[in-house]
Protein backbone atom coordinates (compact mmCIF):
# COMPACT_ATOMS: atom_id res chain seq x y z
CA UNK A 1 0.00 0.00 0.00
CA UNK A 2 1.35 3.38 -0.86
CA UNK A 3 1.10 6.34 1.45
CA UNK A 4 0.39 9.76 0.07
CA UNK A 5 2.72 12.21 1.73
CA UNK A 6 1.22 15.65 2.06
CA UNK A 7 3.66 18.43 1.30
CA UNK A 8 4.71 20.12 4.50
CA UNK A 9 4.04 23.72 3.55
CA UNK A 10 0.47 23.15 2.37
CA UNK A 11 -0.46 22.05 5.87
CA UNK A 12 1.13 25.15 7.40
CA UNK A 13 -1.17 27.90 8.48
CA UNK A 14 0.17 30.63 6.24
CA UNK A 15 -2.68 32.98 5.47
CA UNK A 16 -2.59 36.28 3.64
CA UNK A 17 -3.71 38.90 6.14
CA UNK A 18 -5.37 42.01 4.67
CA UNK A 19 -6.97 44.56 6.99
CA UNK A 20 -7.30 41.96 9.74
CA UNK A 21 -8.96 39.31 7.57
CA UNK A 22 -7.25 36.01 6.74
CA UNK A 23 -7.30 34.59 3.22
CA UNK A 24 -6.03 31.15 2.24
CA UNK A 25 -5.26 32.17 -1.33
CA UNK A 26 -2.50 34.61 -2.21
CA UNK A 27 -3.78 34.94 -5.74
CA UNK A 28 -6.20 37.78 -6.39
CA UNK A 29 -7.90 37.90 -9.76
CA UNK A 30 -9.74 40.37 -11.90
CA UNK A 31 -12.95 39.59 -13.74
CA UNK A 32 -12.48 41.62 -16.93
CA UNK A 33 -11.82 40.55 -20.53
CA UNK A 34 -13.44 37.11 -20.33
CA UNK A 35 -15.48 35.69 -23.20
CA UNK A 36 -18.61 35.45 -21.07
CA UNK A 37 -19.79 35.15 -17.48
CA UNK A 38 -19.52 31.36 -17.48
CA UNK A 39 -15.86 31.51 -18.43
CA UNK A 40 -15.34 34.19 -15.76
CA UNK A 41 -16.93 31.95 -13.16
CA UNK A 42 -14.91 28.88 -14.15
CA UNK A 43 -11.59 30.73 -14.26
CA UNK A 44 -12.18 32.46 -10.93
CA UNK A 45 -13.21 29.20 -9.29
CA UNK A 46 -10.21 27.32 -10.71
CA UNK A 47 -7.79 30.03 -9.58
CA UNK A 48 -8.84 29.47 -5.98
CA UNK A 49 -8.85 33.24 -5.51
CA UNK A 50 -10.94 34.62 -2.68
CA UNK A 51 -10.50 38.33 -3.42
CA UNK A 52 -11.96 39.30 -6.78
CA UNK A 53 -11.77 42.72 -8.39
CA UNK A 54 -14.76 44.28 -10.12
CA UNK A 55 -15.27 47.56 -11.95
CA UNK A 56 -18.05 50.06 -11.31
CA UNK A 57 -19.80 51.30 -14.44
CA UNK A 58 -23.07 52.80 -15.62
CA UNK A 59 -25.87 50.27 -15.94
CA UNK A 60 -27.10 49.47 -19.42
CA UNK A 61 -30.48 51.05 -19.43
CA UNK A 62 -33.06 48.80 -21.02
CA UNK A 63 -31.09 45.71 -20.02
CA UNK A 64 -33.03 42.49 -20.52
CA UNK A 65 -34.68 41.68 -17.18
CA UNK A 66 -33.46 38.06 -17.04
CA UNK A 67 -29.92 38.83 -18.20
CA UNK A 68 -27.38 37.47 -15.72
CA UNK A 69 -25.20 39.87 -13.83
CA UNK A 70 -21.60 39.44 -12.68
CA UNK A 71 -22.70 39.34 -9.05
CA UNK A 72 -25.08 36.46 -9.82
CA UNK A 73 -22.15 34.24 -10.81
CA UNK A 74 -19.74 35.56 -8.17
CA UNK A 75 -21.85 35.52 -5.02
CA UNK A 76 -20.95 37.97 -2.29
CA UNK A 77 -21.00 35.32 0.41
CA UNK A 78 -18.32 33.31 -1.34
CA UNK A 79 -15.88 35.95 -2.50
CA UNK A 80 -14.53 39.19 -1.13
CA UNK A 81 -15.24 41.71 -3.85
CA UNK A 82 -12.62 44.34 -4.41
CA UNK A 83 -14.14 47.21 -6.38
CA UNK A 84 -11.51 49.04 -8.41
CA UNK A 85 -11.24 52.58 -9.67
CA UNK A 86 -10.01 51.52 -13.10
CA UNK A 87 -10.41 54.19 -15.73
CA UNK A 88 -10.08 57.04 -13.22
CA UNK A 89 -7.56 59.74 -14.09
CA UNK A 90 -8.25 62.03 -11.14
CA UNK A 91 -8.48 61.68 -7.37
CA UNK A 92 -12.02 63.06 -7.52
CA UNK A 93 -13.27 60.38 -9.93
CA UNK A 94 -11.58 57.65 -7.90
CA UNK A 95 -13.18 58.83 -4.66
CA UNK A 96 -16.62 59.05 -6.32
CA UNK A 97 -16.20 55.52 -7.67
CA UNK A 98 -15.28 54.14 -4.24
CA UNK A 99 -18.25 55.82 -2.59
CA UNK A 100 -20.61 54.37 -5.21
CA UNK A 101 -19.02 50.95 -4.73
CA UNK A 102 -19.53 51.14 -0.97
CA UNK A 103 -23.20 51.94 -1.47
CA UNK A 104 -23.52 49.21 -4.12
CA UNK A 105 -22.00 46.58 -1.84
CA UNK A 106 -23.87 47.48 1.36
CA UNK A 107 -21.10 49.34 3.15
CA UNK A 108 -18.22 47.13 2.02
CA UNK A 109 -15.19 49.35 2.48
CA UNK A 110 -12.25 47.41 0.98
CA UNK A 111 -11.29 49.02 -2.34
CA UNK A 112 -8.55 48.89 -4.93
CA UNK A 113 -7.42 52.41 -5.64
CA UNK A 114 -5.83 53.10 -8.98
CA UNK A 115 -5.52 56.54 -10.48
CA UNK A 116 -4.02 56.40 -13.93
CA UNK A 117 -1.76 58.97 -15.48
CA UNK A 118 -1.56 58.08 -19.12
CA UNK A 119 -3.51 55.93 -21.59
CA UNK A 120 -0.49 54.52 -23.32
CA UNK A 121 1.28 53.13 -20.26
CA UNK A 122 -1.56 53.08 -17.70
CA UNK A 123 1.10 54.00 -15.20
CA UNK A 124 -0.31 55.43 -11.97
CA UNK A 125 -0.54 59.18 -11.41
CA UNK A 126 1.15 59.22 -8.01
CA UNK A 127 0.16 62.77 -7.08
CA UNK A 128 -3.52 61.97 -7.66
CA UNK A 129 -3.14 58.55 -6.04
CA UNK A 130 -1.77 60.08 -2.82
CA UNK A 131 -4.56 62.65 -2.74
CA UNK A 132 -7.28 60.03 -3.31
CA UNK A 133 -5.75 57.67 -0.72
CA UNK A 134 -5.79 60.41 1.89
CA UNK A 135 -9.45 61.27 1.25
CA UNK A 136 -10.55 57.64 1.18
CA UNK A 137 -8.70 56.68 4.37
CA UNK A 138 -10.25 59.67 6.19
CA UNK A 139 -13.62 58.52 4.89
CA UNK A 140 -13.14 55.08 6.47
CA UNK A 141 -12.14 53.06 3.42
CA UNK A 142 -9.61 50.25 3.58
CA UNK A 143 -7.40 51.03 0.63
CA UNK A 144 -5.35 48.55 -1.38
CA UNK A 145 -3.39 50.80 -3.64
CA UNK A 146 -1.95 50.29 -7.11
CA UNK A 147 1.34 52.12 -7.45
CA UNK A 148 4.58 52.05 -9.39
CA UNK A 149 7.63 50.10 -8.25
CA UNK A 150 9.06 53.05 -6.32
CA UNK A 151 10.04 52.04 -2.75
CA UNK A 152 9.77 55.62 -1.45
CA UNK A 153 6.18 56.04 -2.64
CA UNK A 154 5.27 52.53 -1.48
CA UNK A 155 6.43 53.43 2.02
CA UNK A 156 4.58 56.75 1.91
CA UNK A 157 1.34 54.97 0.98
CA UNK A 158 1.84 52.49 3.82
CA UNK A 159 2.52 55.30 6.31
CA UNK A 160 -0.69 57.05 5.23
CA UNK A 161 -2.65 53.97 6.27
CA UNK A 162 -3.19 51.95 3.10
CA UNK A 163 -3.94 48.34 4.09
CA UNK A 164 -1.94 46.89 1.19
CA UNK A 165 0.47 48.35 -1.33
CA UNK A 166 0.39 46.92 -4.84
CA UNK A 167 3.32 47.86 -7.06
CA UNK A 168 3.14 47.03 -10.73
CA UNK A 169 5.45 44.40 -12.20
CA UNK A 170 5.11 45.99 -15.64
CA UNK A 171 2.37 48.01 -17.42
CA UNK A 172 -1.19 46.71 -16.99
CA UNK A 173 -1.98 43.99 -19.51
CA UNK A 174 1.55 44.00 -20.93
CA UNK A 175 2.57 40.52 -19.77
CA UNK A 176 6.19 41.67 -19.51
CA UNK A 177 6.76 40.13 -16.07
CA UNK A 178 8.71 41.73 -13.24
CA UNK A 179 10.79 44.49 -14.80
CA UNK A 180 12.43 45.66 -11.63
CA UNK A 181 12.87 42.79 -9.18
CA UNK A 182 15.32 44.76 -7.03
CA UNK A 183 12.78 47.49 -6.37
CA UNK A 184 10.06 44.96 -5.63
CA UNK A 185 12.41 43.28 -3.14
CA UNK A 186 13.21 46.62 -1.51
CA UNK A 187 9.51 47.46 -1.25
CA UNK A 188 8.85 44.08 0.39
CA UNK A 189 11.75 44.47 2.84
CA UNK A 190 10.58 47.92 3.94
CA UNK A 191 6.93 47.01 4.41
CA UNK A 192 4.77 46.13 7.37
CA UNK A 193 1.60 45.82 5.26
CA UNK A 194 1.05 43.21 2.55
CA UNK A 195 2.81 43.90 -0.74
CA UNK A 196 1.08 42.46 -3.77
CA UNK A 197 2.33 42.65 -7.31
CA UNK A 198 -0.51 44.09 -9.34
CA UNK A 199 -0.31 44.14 -13.12
CA UNK A 200 2.22 43.05 -15.69
CA UNK A 201 2.35 39.31 -15.03
CA UNK A 202 2.37 37.30 -18.26
CA UNK A 203 2.69 33.67 -17.29
CA UNK A 204 3.07 31.34 -14.32
CA UNK A 205 6.82 31.85 -13.86
CA UNK A 206 6.28 35.62 -13.48
CA UNK A 207 3.86 34.97 -10.62
CA UNK A 208 6.30 32.53 -9.02
CA UNK A 209 9.11 35.10 -9.24
CA UNK A 210 6.93 37.69 -7.49
CA UNK A 211 6.27 35.27 -4.66
CA UNK A 212 9.92 34.20 -4.45
CA UNK A 213 10.84 37.87 -4.02
CA UNK A 214 8.72 37.78 -0.88
CA UNK A 215 5.55 39.41 -2.11
CA UNK A 216 2.49 38.55 -0.07
CA UNK A 217 0.37 37.94 -3.14
CA UNK A 218 -0.25 38.74 -6.78
CA UNK A 219 -3.24 40.37 -8.43
CA UNK A 220 -3.75 39.60 -12.09
CA UNK A 221 -6.41 39.70 -14.77
CA UNK A 222 -5.17 39.74 -18.37
CA UNK A 223 -2.60 36.95 -17.86
CA UNK A 224 -5.49 34.59 -17.15
CA UNK A 225 -8.35 36.07 -19.16
CA UNK A 226 -6.21 36.65 -22.24
CA UNK A 227 -4.60 33.19 -22.30
CA UNK A 228 -5.61 30.76 -25.06
CA UNK A 229 -7.21 28.62 -22.36
CA UNK A 230 -8.06 30.91 -19.44
CA UNK A 231 -9.28 28.17 -17.13
CA UNK A 232 -6.08 26.15 -17.57
CA UNK A 233 -4.00 29.30 -17.00
CA UNK A 234 -5.98 29.98 -13.82
CA UNK A 235 -4.93 26.54 -12.61
CA UNK A 236 -1.30 27.22 -13.57
CA UNK A 237 -1.31 30.54 -11.72
CA UNK A 238 -2.72 28.95 -8.59
CA UNK A 239 0.15 26.46 -8.56
CA UNK A 240 2.75 29.12 -9.39
CA UNK A 241 1.65 31.28 -6.48
CA UNK A 242 1.79 28.32 -4.11
CA UNK A 243 5.14 27.13 -5.47
CA UNK A 244 6.65 30.61 -5.30
CA UNK A 245 5.43 31.09 -1.75
CA UNK A 246 6.81 27.76 -0.60
CA UNK A 247 10.15 28.47 -2.28
CA UNK A 248 10.31 31.85 -0.54
CA UNK A 249 9.56 30.30 2.84
CA UNK A 250 11.98 27.45 2.20
CA UNK A 251 14.83 29.89 1.54
CA UNK A 252 16.64 29.40 -1.73
CA UNK A 253 20.33 28.53 -2.01
CA UNK A 254 22.68 31.41 -2.74
CA UNK A 255 23.81 31.90 -6.31
CA UNK A 256 27.46 30.94 -6.91
CA UNK A 257 29.61 31.25 -9.97
CA UNK A 258 31.07 27.74 -9.84
CA UNK A 259 29.91 24.20 -9.26
CA UNK A 260 29.38 22.42 -5.99
CA UNK A 261 29.17 18.62 -6.32
CA UNK A 262 25.99 16.95 -5.15
CA UNK A 263 27.58 13.53 -4.58
CA UNK A 264 30.15 12.88 -1.81
CA UNK A 265 33.79 13.16 -2.85
CA UNK A 266 34.93 10.52 -0.35
CA UNK A 267 34.70 6.80 -0.99
CA UNK A 268 35.37 6.89 -4.67
CA UNK A 269 36.97 3.61 -5.96
CA UNK A 270 38.56 5.01 -9.10
CA UNK B 1 -39.65 67.34 -16.63
CA UNK B 2 -36.23 66.53 -17.98
CA UNK B 3 -33.50 64.81 -16.01
CA UNK B 4 -30.19 63.36 -17.14
CA UNK B 5 -29.71 59.67 -16.51
CA UNK B 6 -26.27 58.16 -17.19
CA UNK B 7 -25.43 61.07 -19.45
CA UNK B 8 -28.65 60.96 -21.50
CA UNK B 9 -31.59 63.33 -21.26
CA UNK B 10 -34.80 61.64 -20.20
CA UNK B 11 -38.36 62.96 -19.96
CA UNK B 12 -40.04 61.82 -16.75
CA UNK B 13 -43.14 62.73 -14.74
CA UNK B 14 -43.06 65.47 -12.09
CA UNK B 15 -42.29 64.36 -8.55
CA UNK B 16 -40.91 61.02 -9.75
CA UNK B 17 -39.25 59.11 -6.94
CA UNK B 18 -35.87 57.42 -7.34
CA UNK B 19 -37.58 54.06 -6.80
CA UNK B 20 -40.01 54.79 -9.63
CA UNK B 21 -37.13 55.79 -11.90
CA UNK B 22 -35.36 52.49 -11.18
CA UNK B 23 -38.54 50.65 -12.19
CA UNK B 24 -38.95 52.74 -15.35
CA UNK B 25 -35.36 51.92 -16.32
CA UNK B 26 -36.15 48.22 -16.05
CA UNK B 27 -33.65 47.84 -13.22
CA UNK B 28 -36.02 46.90 -10.41
CA UNK B 29 -34.62 44.27 -8.07
CA UNK B 30 -31.08 44.68 -9.37
CA UNK B 31 -28.08 45.50 -7.25
CA UNK B 32 -27.14 49.04 -8.12
CA UNK B 33 -26.03 52.32 -6.63
CA UNK B 34 -27.28 55.78 -7.43
CA UNK B 35 -25.75 59.23 -7.37
CA UNK B 36 -27.85 62.38 -7.73
CA UNK B 37 -25.86 65.48 -8.66
CA UNK B 38 -22.69 63.76 -7.44
CA UNK B 39 -24.16 62.85 -4.04
CA UNK B 40 -24.79 59.22 -3.14
CA UNK B 41 -28.45 58.43 -2.65
CA UNK B 42 -28.68 55.58 -0.12
CA UNK B 43 -30.91 52.70 -1.19
CA UNK B 44 -33.08 53.24 1.89
CA UNK B 45 -34.13 56.63 0.48
CA UNK B 46 -35.15 55.54 -3.04
CA UNK B 47 -38.88 55.49 -2.22
CA UNK B 48 -38.94 58.85 -0.48
CA UNK B 49 -36.52 60.84 -2.65
CA UNK B 50 -38.24 62.93 -5.35
CA UNK B 51 -36.28 63.98 -8.39
CA UNK B 52 -36.23 67.57 -9.64
CA UNK B 53 -35.92 68.92 -13.16
CA UNK B 54 -32.32 69.00 -14.33
CA UNK B 55 -31.09 66.40 -11.83
CA UNK B 56 -28.09 64.47 -13.03
CA UNK B 57 -28.53 60.85 -12.09
CA UNK B 58 -25.90 58.13 -12.31
CA UNK B 59 -26.97 54.52 -11.92
CA UNK B 60 -24.07 52.09 -11.64
CA UNK B 61 -23.46 48.41 -11.09
CA UNK B 62 -20.50 46.03 -10.85
CA UNK B 63 -19.05 44.52 -14.01
CA UNK B 64 -15.95 42.53 -14.83
CA UNK B 65 -12.74 44.44 -14.28
CA UNK B 66 -9.15 43.98 -13.17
Amino acid sequence: MSTVIQPEASSHHDPLLVAGVEYRSRLLVGTGKYKDLEQTRQAVETSGAEIITVAIRRTNIGQKPGEPNLLDVLPLDRYTLLPNTAGCYSAEDAVRTCRLARELLDGHDLVKLEVLGDEKTLFPDIVQTLEAAETLIKDGFKVMVYTNDDPIIAKRLEDMGCVAVMPLAAPIGSGLGIRNPYNIRTIVENARVPILVDAGVGTASDAAVAMELGCDGVLMNTAIAGAQDPVLMASAMKKAIEAGREAYLAGRIPRKRFASASSPLEGTFF
Amino acid sequence: MEIIVNGKTREVGEQLTAAELVEQLGLGGRRLAMEINREILPRSQYSSFRLSAGDRVEVVHAIGGG
